[in-house]
């Protein structure tokens, strides 16, 4: 333990991270090892180019996207903190041992999950899902025998599904809605951020 | 429905009845050998059959072996005989083949109705048959002349139904789940055989079995022949489940890999026994504990030689491709019967053997050789699966083996249940505290619920020594009443238990098209953020081991061909293309049909299209296309069938239906797999043909160019093209002029190309950022040969020297070519047409048994000729249509 939390000091605010997203020392630890992995130049943030980096990335159809969570398009840059922010997204709800200061709502609540989830469609960030954004996620995710047609109308029948209020777009409640009955506990958690 | 099952119970019961008076006069060596039903594909088995019999354990009287006497019966010949009888003559392999067909019919007729199948399993079912048959043999003979021997079971039954579950093993999810299903495996099995061995022991000691003659060690022995999870039965049951797949690769895992403790244990006790109990010391203890390790260990390694040699040996055998498929059976009943010599756990060995070989042989062996070896273990499987549980129910009908003791059995029955639940929740336990995603109590009790016990422990108790072991028949009554309870009642109430308590099954059926596309979503995130947050465990181990696996296993054992199209990122593109090339035209011909089907105003639309393309050269063309579409209707069966099986199989189906229908499936098939999911062939009844396994490359390729073309343009001060909008036809486009640059690793070369490529795009004006597509691209009428792929069929290599720009260049002037011949008014003959029709209906005849022909349908694509007159106008067509 002891060395332990004096290598947790060389982490910056570490402790206030652990309390605000629920990681534990080990994770918090781990989580810091792979930011100086991922950060080869040490310079002590993380650039775009540093995820792009991942070879594995690469090969996934939404990694763009997924490293566009990570980076905002204003921002250039990802310090440790925030890096951490986004990954407390994938934490496993407790089950077992709920934390005392519970903030009202932590970052693997279902909702947070799902609006995490949200935004990877929702590129421009105007709270909705648009046609247009969802052809595009579909288009990254479908293989190209895909046709155009095909494409339109998968696009129209999903948001003929999920679009409650008819305006042609899908809003978060929406989103939330259609996938009600997804297990996103289980779909959104990774078993290494436990 | 039950007038046929009756119709054909009745038969079984003719073929049955028909064949016993002449069983009656057999020796009972005959019979033992009549169960031994399923061959292995090798001719020599039914020799090794009857010379094996003889060996029998069980064998009781007879030596003679009277299978395969010579036929003539004796006395001297006074006149030459036109016919004779000759039953002696072919008694054994008569038999194996009846009862093969008994056995077969019975599950015919049992899966006739799907109503009782859906309730009450398949393999409690058959142990049911088993029961009837049973009875009526024993009605006829007052004894029973048929069970399941040793012999039988172990070398003629068993091996195929392991080596199926090795070959269609999920790797990753066994290999990621190993841990634990080690722990279940060994630890679990010995503190069930204990703690049963023991409980027994005690309770027989505080006298509630009465007057019986076992001792400590007896009673540990037969706690390890019952402590062992059955394969056989677990498969049986939980494949008609459909759990989620970590609790199966959990009990199944299991089952598959207790084996070795258990044939450790058993032997250690029967050893332990014939000793006796005082010369068992800590030397003979540690002896014990050693040999568990060599006989585990060992067995994997004979597996793992096997599979090695299995996968070398596929290399080399194009020459040879019609039996080429025989060298896995041969060679996995070989690491069977090695591992089986050498005193080693035989299970282990084939499974592991078909563990390792499959990734290679795949790649190795011709399609089609690939497809037969899958349809051919399934057979064996299946088929010996049927025989072990009708001949579980038929060996219990005998009287010989009942020796009631009320006390003995329903504490086995009891102890078994509960030492199974305490083990599991216990292990699980400490598992969790390990585990990153925990298993839940739900899980556990249907991991505790799924110990079921099956033939295994039937075959080691007919093993036992009855000179050493005085209560033998009770030990296997008592083991044939746990399978019966574990096969039979927890089979029928698993099912309406993992509904009840509400258990993650196997991927639910999604309802919404968002959903889908959610959960692919979510798939992929997972990746991701385990991809950035680096993930370290087993997933290092699995890396690493992958490393090495491309590096040196999978030079040394695939041929090199094999070995390029596995090569995940560059090196595919002569496989990549070929495929986009079918697809293509797939996707062509469908495009027609669909529309033809589904949407006659599109269809309309699209007959005027190519009406308007051609009707000054041929006014009557149209007229034509549609009766070819007619004639050729009846020819759809067997004409070409269509080059993408696998992929349209499907949606075949879907083309009748309604469009929502269709979306569905197209969401089904095209969605990118996540990389984390696995393609399930467990099933034994089931299985379906691999997709393509392109889909990495795809989105490699996509993603690379995607940020080339942001990192150019950012760089270069260029609009960004959006390319994530643009037209899926673009990126086929762009790829292939990628496909020579990045066989040279020449990777920014390539994008290069690209870049110019988009240039072209945004130049010609081609706004892909608009939130509808243009139509204009699919309906163009030079939009098939705009892919140059379609140019192997002139000239297999020119296209891929063509740069991107030039080729573009040279496909606008075939297209012109195109029209020029056209105003020309060449000739289209209407049996070019014809030619072409089945080609575009094709998709449609999709059928899984016609899936073998593919590649020869393939072939016969390539060759096919161009129609006489142009031969550009005939690809364009194809690929356009």
């Amino acid at each position: 333990m002891g060395s332990s939390s004096s290598r947790l000091d060389r982490v910056p605010g570490a402790k206030d991270l652990m309390e605000e997203t629920g990681f534990s020392e080990t994770n918090i630890l781990c989580l810091y090892d792979r930011f100086e992995v991922l950060d080869r130049e040490e310079r002590g943030y993380l650039r775009l180019e540093d995820f792009e980096a991942i070879q594995q990335l690469a090969v996934n159809p939404i990694g763009d996207r997924i490293i566009g969570a990570f980076v905002f398009p204003g921002r250039e840059t990802l310090d440790f903190p925030s890096f951490v922010r986004v990954l407390a997204h994938f934490r496993p709800t407790d089950t077992t041992w709920s934390r005392s200061g519970s903030q009202p709502e932590p970052a693997n609540s279902r909702t947070r999950k799902l609006r995490f989830a949200f935004s990877l469609y929702d590129q421009d960030g105007d709270g909705k899902i648009s046609r247009a954004e969802l052809t595009e996620m579909l288009q990254a995710m479908l293989g190209m025998q895909v046709t155009d047609e095909q494409l339109q109308s998968i696009v129209g029948r999903a948001i003929q599904e999920a679009d409650l209020d008819r305006d042609g777009a899908i809003s978060f409640d929406e989103f939330k809605k259609s996938v009600e009955k997804v297990d996103i506990d289980h779909k959104m958690s990774t078993r290494f951020l436990r | 429905m039950a007038a046929m099952r009756r119709l054909a119970l009745f038969v079984c019961v003719l073929l049955l009845v028909s064949g016993s008076p002449g069983l009656a006069s057999e020796t009972s060596d005959t019979e033992d050998n009549s169960p031994s039903s399923d061959d292995h594909g090798t001719s020599s088995d039914d020799h090794e059959i009857s010379s094996n019999s003889t060996h029998n354990t069980t064998g009781d009287t007879g030596q003679e072996d009277s299978g395969h006497g010579d036929g003539h019966e004796g006395g001297p010949i006074t006149t030459l005989p036109i016919v004779s009888w000759k039953w002696h003559h072919v008694t054994t392999p008569y038999l194996v083949a009846i009862w093969i067909l008994v056995a077969w019919m019975c599950k015919l007729v049992i899966e006739a109705n799907h109503h009782v199948t859906s309730v009450i399993p398949e393999s409690a079912l058959l142990i049911c048959v088993g029961f009837l048959f049973g009875g009526i043999i024993w009605g006829a003979d007052q004894k029973q002349t048929f069970s399941l021997t040793p012999t039988v079971f172990f070398f003629y039954l068993l091996p195929q139904i392991i080596l199926d579950a090795g070959y269609f093993m999920p790797n990753k999810l066994f290999f990621s789940n190993l841990g634990g299903i080690l722990i279940h495996a060994v630890i679990g099995t010995c503190w069930n055989a204990a703690s049963v061995g023991l409980s027994l022991w005690g309770c027989h000691q505080g006298g509630a079995m009465g007057d019986i003659d076992i001792g400590l060690l007896q009673y540990l022995l037969f706690g390890s022949l019952i402590a062992a999870v059955d394969p056989v039965a677990v498969i049986a049951v939980f494949e008609e489940v459909h759990v989620n797949e970590v609790l199966f690769i959990m009990v199944f895992g299991e089952s598959l890999l207790n084996d070795g403790v258990t044939v450790v244990l058993f032997n250690v006790f029967d050893a332990f026994v014939s000793l006796g109990g005082e010369k068992i010391n800590a030397v003979e203890i540690i002896k014990g504990i050693i040999s568990f390790f060599v006989v585990a260990f060992g067995g994997s390694l004979v597996g793992f030689v096997f599979g090695l040699l299995i996968s070398l040996l596929t290399r080399c055998t194009k020459n040879i491709q019609i039996i080429e498929a025989g060298f896995i059976f041969v060679l996995g009943y070989l690491s069977y019967l090695t591992a089986e010599m050498l005193s080693l756990s035989a299970i282990l060995s084939i499974a592991f053997c078909g563990i390792c070989c499959q990734k290679y042989i795949n790649a190795n062996m011709d399609e089609k050789s690939v497809i037969t070896v899958k349809y051919v273990m399934k057979v064996f499987a299946n088929g010996s699966e049927t025989i072990i549980f009708l001949f579980l129910g038929i060996s219990a009908i005998d009287k010989t083996i009942w020796v009631w003791n009320t006390g003995f059995i329903l504490l086995t029955v009891f102890f078994v249940f509960v030492y199974r639940c305490i083990g599991v929740f216990f292990l699980t336990w400490i598992q969790n505290k390990f585990r990153l995603v925990p298993l839940e109590v739900m899980d556990r009790i249907i991991m505790s619920y799924g110990g079921l016990r099956g033939a295994v422990a039937y075959g080691l108790a007919m093993m036992l020594d009855e000179n050493k072991i005085k209560e033998k028949n009770l030990m296997i009554g008592t083991t044939l009443i746990v399978v019966y309870f574990t096969v039979i009642l927890q089979g029928i109430t698993m099912k309406p238990l993992v509904t009840w308590l509400k258990v993650k099954r196997a991927s639910a059926n999604e309802i919404t098209l968002i959903e889908k596309v959610q959960n692919k979503v979510f798939d992929h995130m997972l990746v991701a953020i385990e991809d950035i947050s680096g993930q370290i465990g087993h997933n290092y181990m699995r890396d690493k081991w992958k490393h090495f696996e491309e590096k040196w296993m999978s030079w040394f054992l695939m041929k090199p061909s094999a070995r390029k199209k596995h090569d995940l990122v560059f090196d595919v593109f002569h496989q990549l293309n070929l495929k986009d090339a079918m697809n293509y035209v797939a996707e062509g011909e469908r495009r027609g049909s669909l529309e033809f089907i589904r949407n006659e105003t599109a269809f309309i639309d699209f007959k005027k299209k190519f009406a308007d393309e051609y009707s000054e050269a041929m006014p009557d063309i149209t007229v034509d296309m549609s009766d070819s579409y007619a004639a050729h209707s009846s020819m759809r069966r067997d004409t070409v069938p269509s080059i993408s099986l696998e992929l349209h199989d499907q949606n075949t189906n879907g083309l009748r239906e309604t469009e929502d229908i269709n979306t569905h499936h197209l969401l089904q098939q095209h969605l990118y797999k996540g990389r984390k999911q696995h393609r399930h062939k467990y099933s034994r009844s089931h299985f379906t043909v691999n997709q393509d396994e392109n889909e990495v490359q795809e989105i490699f390729q996509r993603t690379m160019r995607t940020r080339l073309e942001s990192f150019k343009s950012t760089k270069m001060g260029v609009a960004p093209p959006k390319t994530i909008t643009k037209h899926p036809k673009k990126d086929q486009q762009q790829k292939m002029p990628n496909g020579k640059s990045t066989d040279n690793g020449k990777y920014c070369h390539c994008d290069d190309d690209d870049f110019e490529f988009s240039g072209d795009d945004g130049a010609s004006g081609y706004d892909p950022s608009a939130g509808s597509f243009p139509m204009r691209v699919t309906y163009r009428p030079g939009a098939g040969i705009e892919n140059p792929v379609f140019m192997p069929d002139l000239d297999p290599m020119a296209p891929m020297q063509i740069p991107p720009w030039l080729a573009e260049a040279e496909l606008d002037s075939s297209t012109v070519a195109l029209s020029q011949r056209a105003q020309t008014g060449l000739p289209w003959t209407p049996s070019n047409l014809q030619r072409l029709a089945p080609l575009r209906i094709s998709t449609r005849s999709t059928d899984s048994f016609m899936m073998a022909d593919v590649p020869a349908s393939q072939r016969q694509d390539e060759h096919l000729p161009p129609p006489p007159p142009p031969p550009p106008p005939s690809d364009d067509d194809r690929g356009h249509l």
